[in-house]
């Protein structure tokens, strides 16, 4: 990039530059006029001499009235011209400087994409996200000023000079006579408040490294009790970031002082020069009073070039300071990632690399200088103690890194000139911890296979010109114009024709890394939107049926499940929900505050149930009170088994000291609150209150008719009733097949059911169906709702998915349990037969169903051949075999 | 059965006789209650012991399994307490226990157990008493097995 701010504006932007300079110019005539004509109104209209009228203008006659108006119109002409040359400016600076911005953060973008790996270890989040966000920010504004604004500002302060000049040039002398102190100190004073200002940039940077080290550390900080001792250092790093910012607010204004002072300087010379003239007769008043008001103008252009200076300064730092971040040594050329080769051969061949060496920061040669000849296809095994620099071979093999000196070829073609089209597509490579990204499980599997979009977005006429617009200021900005929106996915990558083959190609690899069972398990605890999956909900529907009558059928299950029935009371669900009858969404029923519901009061009152509601939570509220007064409130029998929390509980005790229960019916509704909700968190089955009897159940049954008849409109949409024939959306498939509570005091009942479930899912064929919308579950941030085995497989899934020519593995089964272990290489030995497996083993026992093994050791290959050549007496294979028994 | 009726069953038993009905009422809200199936099992011998079990209605075989087969060696019916020494002393269940028929049963957990125990001696006692009779009904057992 641009080593100054001064460059990079000029090779983007120089046309846009030049037509703001060359706007400012052509605004100069009118500005001159406006300084001029006041003069002529007061000198020529208002206190001219009567005789020079009819003056003839335009040829027209104008009396002195006539005169005075039209000149006057003139002048409003003139400010008009002036402010729309001012407005087209300052929008086009606007637009100029937001374009240079986005080409900025772009580029720093896509200069990070293509950072090497090493430097990653040096440059930290905290540090490059404020860069780019919003230590950038000021520059677009001042780019978009750069050259128009002196130009302007400087050419207006001319303008007012020169008129200045031509009235009088004593007096204007004299009001600028101050000028070149300014001139003189303000640059000086100047370089101090810089200086300070980059102090101040990097003292933020480490900040914010420090508060990203803080988040990621925080576990550590608790464990150790150093909350205060990472107090201390955040409070130190403050300190010196208000020590630099006060010195820099002294040093801004002491400046600002300066200027303002000498600003003032200039009407003392009028009142005291200039009106010393008109007293004795050498200066018109009218030139006077232009003169003043002309020099009130001078003030703010000057002041606007002062400024400008200052910022000028301030952005040359921050650019300067960014971009020498950006620059990292051994960043590859940008076509490495934008070339798109006409066809993209497999990459087959012989794996060889020729004196390959790689270089940490220490000096220390991690790979050390290996030229080795792997005939592909085959499986090969890498084994080694850590630091043997196994891994680093994988890293490079798969180009993650690049050499410090040698190459890798693969059939003859050389690794390191190749974009990253042929070597993200035909390779692969998972370490010890793949990330994954925020978003769907499935679009973590499949997004492999997103390397350029492959069919367009169809937009209709609107959203086209709005594409249209879109694409052409990217262009502008110099950013890419690929459509986000676009399809992206490369099903021909994984080897699928259809969608549908896709799907079915995710699902086998799923079961190869040992994922499908979770991933199904996620399935039956997600939900689905039977609008647009019409399909699976009516599957959903059958299994449900199924489900039911298999429950019959099947000896001693009918009476595991308790089925939601609209005319019978459901005494394994809460109050609450036997009364709503169906599932909440969209947030309209608070299903823990329903007591204070209005609606749901109002149902109540309907049917005649609010006196015992009243009642069942006041005698509720005493049972609480009653058993768990003594429970410390952090126990963990009130945690688990209390439904008011420790606070409630306190507020409730002091509640019915207060409250008398005969006079229940004459409390208002605000006091009725503490108790209200309460009945409705009850279920009989669990509870065993014995306060829901049958007479209450009854009554319920009535309310729930009413609540379902009366629902107003606006809040109809928010509950989903239960229906034995439709899907409910809010409610998860498994919920859906149960369609029904598992009863409470069946010890066995969950294990059956779940048994049951399962069953039923095979018998219909379904289980792929609910793997699928377990692909829909959100991973979280960084995948963090998903386990560190789950994040892994998933990462080696997505290798899979795209069917490298050569997949690399560094140690990535590490992390898993045992069984998986060995399911996935089994798997993946069987899966990559017939091409290139290159697997860094922690273990060298696991090297056994491999075609070939190398020995490393110091960044060496000390041995390689097969298994069982290699497990002889005294070969480094054999010691490596023996430390891992 | 509501929460009330089952405080006042715990209060014929003797373990829980002396103490206060608001603690009975904790203990009967935070125990399950659960139903057994005749000829299911409470618990199986060896497994790690996390409860005790009341016996509400029915009556369990306790079922000792020996070098010569199962060999049952107590019975326990309504009001008794079974399955209490693995919570006790953290040894694996010394039995196993049997529905003989449908039976109902509070299960309380080691945490709630030992809790209440704690907070009243009285109860310790009482199990101790318990325990020692049991004992010397075991003995007894096993002499005249031996000797028969």
């Amino acid at each position: 990039m641009e080593k100054t701010i001064y460059r990079y504006l000029t090779r983007h932007s120089l046309r846009q530059q030049i037509w703001l300079t060359a706007l400012a110019a052509l605004s100069f005539p009118f500005l001159y006029a406006f300084y001029e004509l006041p003069k002529r109104i007061i000198n020529g209209a208002i206190q001219g001499n009567p005789e020079d009228f009819p003056v003839g203008l335009l040829g027209t006659e104008f009396d002195r009235t006539g005169y005075l108006f039209l000149l006057c119109t003139i002048f409003l002409i003139l400010v008009l011209i002036n402010q729309a040359f001012k407005y087209y400016i300052n929008v086009y600076q606007g637009l100029t400087g937001e374009r240079m911005l986005r080409r900025l953060r772009y580029q720093l973008f896509s200069r990070v994409l293509r950072f090497p790996q090493p430097t990653f270890k040096n440059v930290s989040q905290g540090e490059i996200i404020p860069m780019i966000t919003s230590e950038v920010e000021p520059l677009g504004g001042f780019i978009g000023e750069a050259f128009a604004l002196p130009v302007f500002q400087g050419g207006t302060l001319i303008v007012i000079l020169t008129f200045l000049f031509y009235q009088n040039w004593i007096m204007a002398a004299a009001a600028v006579a101050l000028y070149p102190i300014q001139l003189y100190l303000i640059p000086r004073l100047q370089m101090r408040v810089n200086a300070l200002g980059k102090e101040r940039v990097r003292l933020v940077r480490r900040l914010s490294d420090r508060i990203g080290e803080t988040v990621q550390g925080a576990p550590e900080i608790h464990i150790h009790d150093t909350s205060r001792f990472v107090l201390a250092d955040f409070s130190d790093r403050l300190g010196h970031i208000f020590h630099v910012r006060y010195r820099i607010y002294r040093q801004k204004f002491v400046i600002k002082f300066i200027n303002n002072f000498i600003q003032q300087l200039g009407p003392f010379f009028f009142y005291s020069l200039g009106g010393y003239l008109v007293i004795v007769g050498s200066l018109e008043m009218g030139t006077l009073v232009a003169a003043i008001a002309a020099h009130k103008d001078l003030g703010a252009p000057w002041k606007e070039l002062l400024a400008f200076y200052q910022r000028r300064e301030d952005a040359k730092i921050k650019y300067e300071q960014v971009v020498s971040q950006f620059a990292p040594v051994g960043m590859p050329d940008e076509s490495v990632q934008t070339e798109e080769p006409g066809s993209i051969d497999p990459l087959t061949g012989d794996l060889a690399t020729a004196n390959l060496t790689l270089t940490d920061e220490i000096g220390d040669n991690v790979v050390d200088r290996i030229s080795l000849k792997l005939s592909m296809p085959s499986r090969v095994a890498v084994v080694g103690e850590p630091g043997s620099g196994a891994t680093d071979l994988a890293q490079l093999l798969s180009r993650l890194l690049y050499p410090t000196r040698g190459g890798v070829s693969i059939g003859g073609l050389e690794l390191a000139g190749l974009p990253e089209a042929i070597t993200g597509r035909r390779l692969a490579y998972v370490g010890q911890q793949g990330y994954v990204f925020a978003g769907s499980l499935g679009s973590n599997l499949f997004y492999g296979l997103k390397h350029r979009p492959v069919r367009e977005f169809e937009y209709d006429d609107d959203a086209m010109r709005q594409r249209r617009w879109h694409e052409n200021e990217a262009r502008a900005a110099g950013n890419t114009t690929l459509d986000i929106k676009a399809d992206w996915m490369d099903m021909e990558s994984a080897g699928a024709g259809t969608p549908e083959a896709l799907r079915a190609r995710g699902l086998r690899v799923l079961e190869m890394v040992d994922l499908d069972d979770e991933v199904y398990r996620l399935g039956l605890r997600g939900t689905i939107d039977p609008e647009t999956r019409g399909d699976t909900a009516a599957a959903i529907l059958r299994a449900r049926a199924t489900f039911r009558k298999r429950l019959i059928d099947d000896e001693g299950m009918a009476d595991l499940v308790e089925v939601f029935d609209r005319s019978a009371y459901n005494a394994n669900a809460t109050v609450g929900e036997n009364l709503l009858f169906g599932n909440v969404g969209g947030g309209a029923f608070d299903m823990n505050r329903l007591g204070e519901d209005p609606y749901v009061l109002e149902v109540l009152k309907k049917v005649g149930l609010t006196e015992s509601i009243l009642r069942i939570g006041y005698d509720t509220a005493a049972t609480m009170v009653e058993i768990f007064a003594d429970v410390p409130p952090d126990h963990e029998l009130f945690q688990r088994y209390s439904f008011v929390s420790a606070e409630e509980l306190g507020e409730l005790q002091q509640w019915l000291t207060r409250i008398d229960r005969e006079k229940l019916e004459d409390l208002s509704v605000g006091e009725r609150a503490p108790i209200m909700s309460l009945p409705f968190k009850l279920v009989p089955a669990r509870h065993r209150l014995g306060m829901i009897d049958d007479d209450i159940q009854a009554k319920l049954l009535d309310a729930r008719e009413v609540f379902a008849r009366d629902l107003p409109e606006e809040i109809g949409t928010s509950v989903e009733f239960l229906d034995p024939d439709a899907y409910a959306s809010t409610a998860s498939i498994q919920d859906n097949i149960l369609f029904g509570k598992i009863v409470y005091g069946r010890p066995e009942a969950a294990d059956r059911i779940g048994a049951l479930i399962t069953e039923v899912i095979s018998e219909l064929g379904l289980r792929n169906t609910i793997v699928e919308v377990g692909l829909g579950y959100d991973v979280g941030v960084s995948g963090s709702r998903l386990s560190s085995g789950q994040r892994q497989k998933l990462a080696i899934a997505r290798s899979v998915l795209k069917r490298p020519d050569i997949l690399f593995l560094a140690e990535a089964t590490v992390a898993l349990d045992t069984v998986s272990q060995g399911l996935i290489m089994g798997n993946l030995l069987e899966e990559f037969a017939g091409r290139g497996l290159i697997w860094v083993l922690h273990k060298a026992d696991l090297a056994k169903g491999f075609d070939h093994v190398l020995v490393m050791r110091s960044g060496r290959i000390v041995e390689e051949g097969t298994f069982e050549e290699l497990d002889r007496d005294g070969s480094r294979f054999r010691q490596l075999l023996d430390s891992a028994r | 059965m509501s929460l009330n009726e089952e405080v006042d069953l715990l209060r014929r038993i003797p373990l829980f006789s002396n103490i206060e009905p608001s603690k009975l009422k904790l203990l009967a809200f935070a125990s399950e209650r659960l139903t057994f199936r005749e000829g299911t099992e409470l618990c199986r011998q060896g497994d790690v012991g996390d409860s005790a079990y009341i016996i509400i209605e029915g009556s369990v075989g306790i079922v000792v399994s020996t070098p010569n087969g199962d060999a049952r060696v107590a019975e326990a019916r309504e009001n008794d307490i079974v399955g209490e020494i693995a919570i006790l002393c953290d040894v694996p269940r010394t039995a196993t226990v049997v529905a003989d028929r449908d039976v109902e049963v509070l299960k309380i957990s080691k945490e709630l157990f030992f809790r209440m125990v704690e907070e009243f001696p009285r109860m310790a006692v009482e199990i101790m008493r318990e325990l020692a009779t049991r004992l010397e009904r075991t003995t007894g057992q096993l002499t005249r097995t031996l000797n028969s």
